[in-house]
Parts: C-alpha cells; structure tokens; sequence
C-alpha cells in the first residue's frame, strides 16, 4: 500500500449510491459496512479499489461499493480476478463470495487463486446455506441439516473453509463473524494488507434460511465458552473465566485447564509458523465436543511472493538478456526472405 | 551421371511413418526450404491424437503432407506425387493417396514380418514383392542399413541413428526435387547445434549421404525442377496457422496500445496458441495458463475490465466451457476475442483432425439474446488478418467477438507475406472521458452514436462504476427487472452487432461473375479446395462462382442480393450444413449443401465432380 493516506475520507465515501437490499437483519450489512470503514481507515483512493464478485446474496456487494465493480458469474470471481491482477497489479483487488459461489460452483478457481497467491482479498461469506435460490445446503451445510433440498436431513459432510485454504496454499487464513464489528475490522485491515491472496472465512448469519447458525460463537453467552481469539504472540486461552487453553503434546492439541494463573506451557500462537497452523486449522469445536473454534489471523505467511512479483522478475530478467519486443524481428520469425526490392 | 531435368509446376510429398520417425520435422524442415527457395507451398500435417501409439501399428502412424509450387498454392493437394513410406502401417494408411505412376519410397527395414502382422496384412503377404505396387514406381531402400552405413564410425547408439532416417530420405529428396542442400543442412542442424553437437553433425552428414545416394544410384531416371513461383515484392515467410494468430494479436494489441492478455488451459489443436504466446513476455504479453476454460475466459474478461485486451483460444469441447462467461462478456460489453480452433467432435471425438461444425455453436451457442460477431480465417496465413481484424473489432464496438479456425489451419502452413505494422488499419478504442459525464456523473451504458458504450479503466478517480451480469437500465448501467428496459436493451445490444455491417466492406465475389448460374458459397478452412475447384471448372467453361465469407456475424449487409443473383447456390462445409441452414433462413434462398464430416479436408477432386453435377443434372 503506497498511496498516501487521504486524512479526510470516510466509510460513506466508499459506499454507492444504490439501495442495499438485503433482507432486514442479514449479516452482509455489517460486513459492508466494516470493509467501507476499513478502505477509509487504510486511505486507499476509490479508483484504485475494485471488487469482484459471482453471484448469491454475497456478491451483491459490488454494488454496494463507491468503488470499481464487477458483478461477475456464478464461482467465477476468483477467475475474473486473475486477468485484473496480471494486468493491472497496482490495483486493489478484493473479491467477494459466499459458501455455495466460492466452495461448490467454484471451488476449482478458489483454491487456484490461493496457490498461486495473486496479491488479493478474498471474503468469503460463510451462511452455511444456500441464501439466493432459497435455502437449499451449501458445502458447508451440517450433518443433519434440514432444507427443501434435504428434507431429510443432509448427511453430506462440509468442508471446513479455512483447512481448505490453508490446504491450498494461502499465505494468509483467517476467520472473523459478523456479529464482532471490532474483530471483523481488524482482521479485515490485517487481510488487506497482506501481499498475497489473503482469504477470511466470515460467519454471516442469514436470519431467512438459516437463522443462528453460529450462534453459539457470536452470541454473549455463549460466545467465551465456544470462541478461541487468536492473538499473534499470545497463549491460546478460551472460556467465561478464561481457564481453558491449548497445550502441544507431540503432534496433538491437548485442552487444558486450569484455575491459578496461566501454566508454563500453553501454547503460544505463532501465525507464521506452519505446523502449528495445520493443526489450528483442523480445530472446529462445537458445543457438543466441548472444544473451541478459533478466530483471528490462523495463519500468515509473509515471505512468499506474489504471482505478479514472480511474473514481473520473469519478465525483466527476459528484457535484460533478451532485449524488449523487437516486432518486425518477431513478425520475420527465423526464417524469411525478400523477394523484389 | 548427370540425370535429365525435368521441369514441372508443382509437386506433393507426403512423409509417412511412426510417430517417433520424424515425419513431421522431416516434412516443415522440407516445406521451409521450398519456400526460401522461392516456391510457394501449403502443408497438413496429419498426426495421431495418442502421443506414443505402439510403434508400427496403423493408429501410430503420422504423416505430414507438403506441397511446393511455381503458381499460387491454395491446397496441400488432393493426391500426391510421391509418398515416402518408412514402414507397412505407413503405406498402408497413405497409398490411397498417391496417385498412378507415383513416386512410392519405401524402407525395406519397416516391412520385416513383425510390421507387416502389425499393419494388418495377411500371413506371408508382402506388398513390396507380391507385385500389387506395381501402378507405382517403386523405389526399395534399407534406410535403416544406409543409415547404419553413414555412421558407422560415430559413437551413436541404433536407437539414436534409427531416429535420424528422415534426414537421409530428406537428402534424397533434395537431390531429387533440386532443393540447396545448404538450406536444409543450416535448418537442420541449427534444431540440434547447441544442445547436442554430435546430433547435428550426423544429422549434417545424413543429409549428404541421402543426397549422394541420389547421385550415384541409379534408382532415378531423372531430376525435377520446380521453378520459382511468381510472387509480388514483399518479405515472406512461411506461417503456420496458430502462429499467425498469434501475431495478428501481438500486432493488434500494439497497434491499440494495450497489453495482451492471453489465458489458455492446454486443448489441442490450440495449445500452440498458449506455447506461442509464452514466448513472448518480453513483447508486453501476458501470457497465462488457466486451470480451466472458463478460467481463461473469465481471465480474459478481468484484463478487459483492466482496460486491456483479453483473449482465449481453445477448441470444441473449451469452447462450450465458455458459453456461460460469453454471455456475461454480452452482458458486460467489454472487448475480448475467444478463439475456437474446431476439431472433429463431439466430445473428444477425433481431436487432431479438421471440422468446422461449431459454427452454430459459436453463432446461437449461449442461452439468452446474445449476439456476437463471428469471423473465419480462411488461409493459415489469413489467421493473421482475422485475428487483427476481430481485435479491431472487439476494441471498436465493445463487444466479445469470436474467431473460427480448425485443425486444418492451426497445423498446416503457407507462405506469407508479411504486412508493415504501419499499413494496418489504426486500432482507437473508446476510452471514457470527461465528455461522457452528464452533470459529472459517469454513466457506463451511455452510448454514442453507433450504439458503443465508453471504456472506463480502474484506476481513474470519478469514473468509478459497477458493472455486472444482471440486466441494467439504459444509460446509469444500474440493475434494473423492468420489463420494457431489457426489452430495449436485447435491441440496443443486437442493434450494435448488426451495425457493424455497416462498416465493414461488402461481400465480394472472390472468383468468377457476380450473378450467374452457380456460386459456390463457402467460410473457413475450405477456401483453398473451393477456389482451385472453381477455378478448375471455369477452367471447363462452367459458369461457376465463389464466394468466400469471412464474417458470419453479422453477415454482410449486401449478402443476400448478391445470393439471389445466382440461379443455384452450393455451400460445401465441414459440416452437415451450417452455413446452408443461416443462409436459407436469413434469406430464404434454395442454398444447397455439401456435406463432409470426416475429419478431413475437402478435396479439389470431389468438390468439381459435384460442381459439374450440380450445373449438369439438377
Ligand atoms: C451457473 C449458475 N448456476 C446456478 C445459479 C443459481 N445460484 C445463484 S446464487 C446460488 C448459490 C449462492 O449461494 P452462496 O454462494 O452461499 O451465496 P449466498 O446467497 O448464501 O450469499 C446459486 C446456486 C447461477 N446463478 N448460476
Ligand atoms: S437470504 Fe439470507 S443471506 Fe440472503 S440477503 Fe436474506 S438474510 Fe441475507
Ligand atoms: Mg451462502
């Protein structure tokens, strides 16, 4: 991020002038409204910011941006992005997805873009559900969960997004929820900043078609006791009194608690460290396991260049020994020959 | 022994053996140094789709077919003159192709028992002594031995040295067709030079060996010229297909000022595409190789939003991936060319051999009204033009535009006349400005006179404006459900394909009078077998013409009165009859079709026999 900071700019300055037209009550409305503050708070001029998007609920987004926006196709965003980032790496590039648009349709394209870690935000909202074509299960649905689809209940087993970014290569994988605007913005400027493709799993509530689906992780009561905040630095301690934490036995998480003070060998969470965060990212608890389900930056890798620094070095280092485009010598190719003068 | 020369206007070579034989350098490195030598050629390289199919059998066999002449060579050509065949599979799949009293080249090696079994004769059969070749004049060599022979005191392994028998029969033939040895000897070599000196010296040596023996056998009773073909001043080349869309996009892109992005996912015939376009990073390329094809052209798309030109080549089944993604190209109005260079389908159906049945797939191929141009390459070297003319195009009027071209043009090759960069035709895409603000707001559908609406980049403060797949009202390109909006933007974004016509050339008869008893309407990769079919029957005194269609959309605007000219029509296609059905439904005229869907190319012969049929008995 180069540009200056423009002092003066606010989240509405980053918002368009259409109506949002979510349902009353959907978590997508906090979630625009912390992207639009942090865009004001990281001072990134308008014009420089575009947002991507395939289509559901979560990909009307764009619209709602005073920014460059490209309402795209069903899991394509991802896709659409590359072509951007190439040409244009100065730009901001975030991209927009919900469960069934960045996990099934396109899913493919998803864990591309990790790999090959183009410097892009990715959001993807997760509801757990189909919200656009009305409530049917998405990848992430639960065992169990009853939609017209499933009117059986589903017993197709989700994919845990953040495992599946970390699996694919992301240099950058966190988790936030609606419901928290602090830790959504702070993990959101974290992510924004990231030179990479930086993914953030966002738990939205869609209060239509699968109302309180986290809420055993937003809501106050529960919260504490089902919530695991990650803090770079600091031990893995969870639950009302603060009394349960994580130690590393081998190669196993192991719960622990305790009652006078922090023990000794709690672990310390290193988001740059990639043992520990393949073991972070497989921690889902619920509240029937009794295990916490962690929050914050999961992961964070700062060293891996970016697609487009790869590029640009391939690029420079064939100009300096190849020379640039000379294009009659390129249109001649090897073998040519003049006939007349 | 000084042989006797004789001089004749053209000749057809076809190199037939294993896939791991050579044919296919053999045949370019033969083709490259005819037309250095100043004869024009066309070639069709005919490979399997398996990449190692078992050695001697018929599915392992791969042939390249040249060419070279002292006139103006529109076809590889019907039958050829002299086949080269390294072993019994190779003279079984290609003798139909040469003609009576033909040259017939055979390795002896290639007919031992295990081929001969392998190719599917009968038990004890031999055609090189049971007598059925003798139609032909036949010329028996152990290449394998003589090969063997030239480099005995080399160090090569057998291996190594059977792998080099093209370049012996390549010396042979340049004796024998009076090509400079030199030539060949420098293109050879310059393959293997740097990376294997020891190769490029045999293969150097092979190439004299094969020469001499031309000399001093007595297995030729005399030498051919093929005189240099009339050609206008220029600098040429030879070109193949693929490379020279390539090209034509490079020059488009530069000619625009934009940077060109190209994203493929691997399909063949259109690979080449993306090998091609890797190569030239340093020509402000961006080349990128997708996990798929509806990635490349979502990919395409992005660099088009970025203010630069996006473009996707692939073939059939590629293309239908990328149905949905034209539809939000529609949608968007954004500039990008996507290329299908068809194959013989559906599905994976014959995918190294020529088909132009995605015609209509590229014509209606998308759900909803969406129309876009569609333009043919007729010509390998005509890809160039098409490619330059489709980007002008898509950067002129926004819009996604498809470019046809087939197997037959990715891999074959003709000569090419190289065009100044400065006499293409200026490329000035609209670029929003502060004109296109009303009351300084920006309004991305706000169209201009012929129906354009204002590229406007990321990157510039004011213009900022969200576009997508969802309907959008006239003008603020906002999402709008009215139902008489869509309606008028269905007809704003048919109105501005169709206003394209308007612009460009009118249709032109590319041989013969303009009305007549018979015009011969083709599009495609079928123009050199059409042209020198016609040509042949007015030849005959038959009131034949031909036309040639490179835009398929929108077809141009004088079509339909220069059709109802001609007391017939015949549309011969790749296909069952695609162009037939537009061309009778556009403008009810009794077009009538010739349909070939073999996976191979039409021939000159056929094509007149039912010319003759047509103007004789209908
Ligand atoms: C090719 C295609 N298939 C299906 C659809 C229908 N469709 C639109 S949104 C959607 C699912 C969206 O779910 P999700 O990504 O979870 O987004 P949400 O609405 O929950 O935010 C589907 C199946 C479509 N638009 N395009
Ligand atoms: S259906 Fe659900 S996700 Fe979609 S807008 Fe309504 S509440 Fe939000
Ligand atoms: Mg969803």
């Amino acid at each position: 991020m180069t540009e200056a900071l423009h002092p003066s700019v606010s989240a509405k300055d980053y918002a368009s002038d259409q109506e949002v037209r979510w349902c009353p009550g959907c978590g997508d409305y906090a979630i625009l409204k912390q992207v639009q503050t942090v865009l004001a708070e990281l001072g990134v001029p308008r014009e420089n910011v575009v947002f991507i998007s395939g289509i559901g609920c979560s990909s009307r987004f764009p619209y709602y941006m005073g920014t460059y926006g490209l309402h795209g196709i069903h899991g394509r965003a991802p896709a659409i992005a590359y072509g951007l980032k190439i040409t244009r790496p100065e730009l901001h590039v975030w991209i927009v997805t919900g469960d069934g648009d960045g996990l099934s349709i396109g899913g493919n394209h998803l864990i591309h873009m990790l790999r090959r870690n183009m410097d892009v935000t990715i959001l993807l909202f997760n509801n757990e559900v189909y919200g656009l074509t009305k409530g049917q299960i998405s990848p992430t649905s639960r065992p169990g969960q009853r939609t017209p689809s499933t009117p059986w209940g589903s017993f197709e087993h989700p994919f845990n997004p953040v495992a599946l970014a970390f699996g694919a290569g992301a240099t950058f994988v966190a988790r936030t929820m609606d419901r928290d605007l602090a830790h959504m913005r702070s993990v959101l400027k974290r992510a924004a900043q990231h030179r990479g493709a930086a993914f953030v799993e966002i738990y939205q509530n869609c209060p239509v078609f699968n109302d309180g689906a986290f809420f055993a992780y937003t809501e106050k009561e529960s919260k504490p006791d089902n919530a695991l905040f990650l803090e770079h630095g600091q031990p893995l301690v969870f639950g009302q009194n603060r009394d349960r934490g994580f130690v590393l036995e081998g190669t196993a998480l192991r719960l622990a608690s305790f009652s006078d003070g922090l023990p000794a060998n709690l672990w310390i969470h290193d988001e740059t460290d990639r043992t520990k965060a393949a073991l972070l990212v497989q921690l889902l608890g619920t509240p029937d396991d009794g295990l916490p389900r962690p929050f914050g930056v999961l992961y964070a890798d700062h060293t891996r260049p970016t697609y487009e620094e790869l590029l640009a070095e391939r690029r420079q280092h064939l100009v300096q020994h190849h020379g640039g485009g000379d294009l009659s010598a390129l249109l001649r190719g090897k073998n040519w020959w003049t006939i007349g003068s | 022994m000084e042989r006797h020369r004789i001089v004749i206007p053209d000749v057809v070579i076809v190199f037939a053996g294993d896939s791991g034989e050579g044919m296919q350098l053999a045949g370019v490195q033969f083709a490259h140094t005819s037309a250095l030598r100043g004869n024009d050629i066309a070639t069709f390289p005919n490979y399997p789709a398996e990449i190692r199919a078992p050695q001697g059998t018929l599915a392992g066999v791969s042939s390249f077919q040249l060419r070279f002449g002292s006139f103006e060579v529109l076809t590889p050509g019907d039958q050829c003159d002299v086949l080269v065949a390294m072993n019994a599979a190779a003279l079984k799949t290609h003798l139909h192709l040469l003609k009576r009293g033909g040259i017939l080249i055979v390795n002896e090696a290639g007919f031992d028992r295990r081929n001969l079994r392998l190719a599917g004769y009968p038990e004890a059969e031999n055609p090189l002594t049971n007598g059925s070749l003798s139609d032909y004049q036949l010329i028996k060599l152990n290449i394998s031995q003589l090969v063997g022979a030239a480099l005995a005191d080399t160090g090569l392994s057998v291996r190594e040295k059977e792998r080099m028998k093209n370049m012996f029969v390549l010396g042979l033939l340049a004796w024998l067709f009076g090509r400079p040895l030199e030539t060949l000897e420098e293109l050879v070599t310059a393959k293997f030079r740097a990376r294997n000196p020891e190769i490029a010296a045999a293969n150097s040596r092979l190439l004299h060996a094969g020469y001499n023996f031309g000399e001093t056998s007595e297995l030729f009773a005399s030498r051919y010229e093929i005189p240099q073909a009339e050609l206008a001043p220029g600098v040429y080349r030879s070109i193949s297909g693929n490379e020279a869309l390539v090209l034509g996009f490079v020059v488009a892109a530069h000619k625009a000022g934009l940077k060109l992005f190209y994203a493929g996912y691997p399909i063949t015939p259109a690979s080449e595409v993306l090998h091609q376009m890797s190569n030239l990073l340093s020509y402000d390329v961006y080349p990128f190789q997708a996990e798929d094809e509806i990635a490349a052209i979502s990919a395409a798309i992005g660099a088009a939003f970025g203010g630069h030109l996006g473009v996707t080549a692939t073939s059939g089944p590629g293309f239908s991936l990328m149905s949905e993604t034209l539809g939000l190209a529609v949608m968007l109005e954004l500039p990008l060319v996507v290329c299908d260079i068809q194959r013989a389908g559906p599905s994976t159906g014959m995918p190294t051999k020529p088909e132009q049945a995605d015609l209509l797939q590229a014509l209606y191929g998308r759900h909803g009204e969406a129309p876009i141009p569609v333009l043919a390459a007729a010509t390998p070297a005509d890809c160039f033009q098409t490619a330059y003319e489709a980007t002008r195009l898509a950067l002129h009027w926004m819009t996604p535009v498809i470019v046809l071209s087939d197997a037959f043009l990715a891999n074959g090759s003709d000569l090419w006349r190289i065009p100044s960069v400065e006499s293409l035709p200026p490329i000035t895409p609209p670029f929003a400005t502060e004109e296109h603000k009303s009351n300084g707001v920006f309004h991305p559908y706000q169209r201009d006179t012929r129906g354009v609406r204002p590229w406007a980049i990321p990157g510039t403060p004011g213009f900022e404006h969200r576009i997508g797949g969802l309907e959008k009202e006239d003008i603020t390109g906002n999402v709008s459900y009215d139902p008489l909006n869509h309606e008028r933007m269905v007809q704003l974004r048919a109105a501005k394909i169709e206003q394209i016509a308007a612009e460009l050339p009118p249709q032109t008869v590319t041989l013969g009078e303009p009305e007549g008893e018979l015009a011969v309407v083709g599009w495609g990769s079928t123009y050199g077998s059409i042209y020198s079919a016609v040509q042949e029957c007015r030849a005959q005194g038959l009131p034949v013409s031909h036309i040639h269609l490179r835009y398929l959309n929108p077809l141009p605007r004088n079509l339909g009165q220069l059709l109802r000219g001609f007391r017939r029509i015949l549309v011969p296609e790749l296909n069952s009859g695609h162009l037939t059905q537009l061309l009778r439904a556009r403008y009810l005229v009794d077009a009538k079709a010739y349909e070939k869907v073999q996976g191979i190319p039409l021939t000159v012969s056929e094509l007149v026999e039912v010319i003759q049929e047509r103007i004789h008995h209908d």
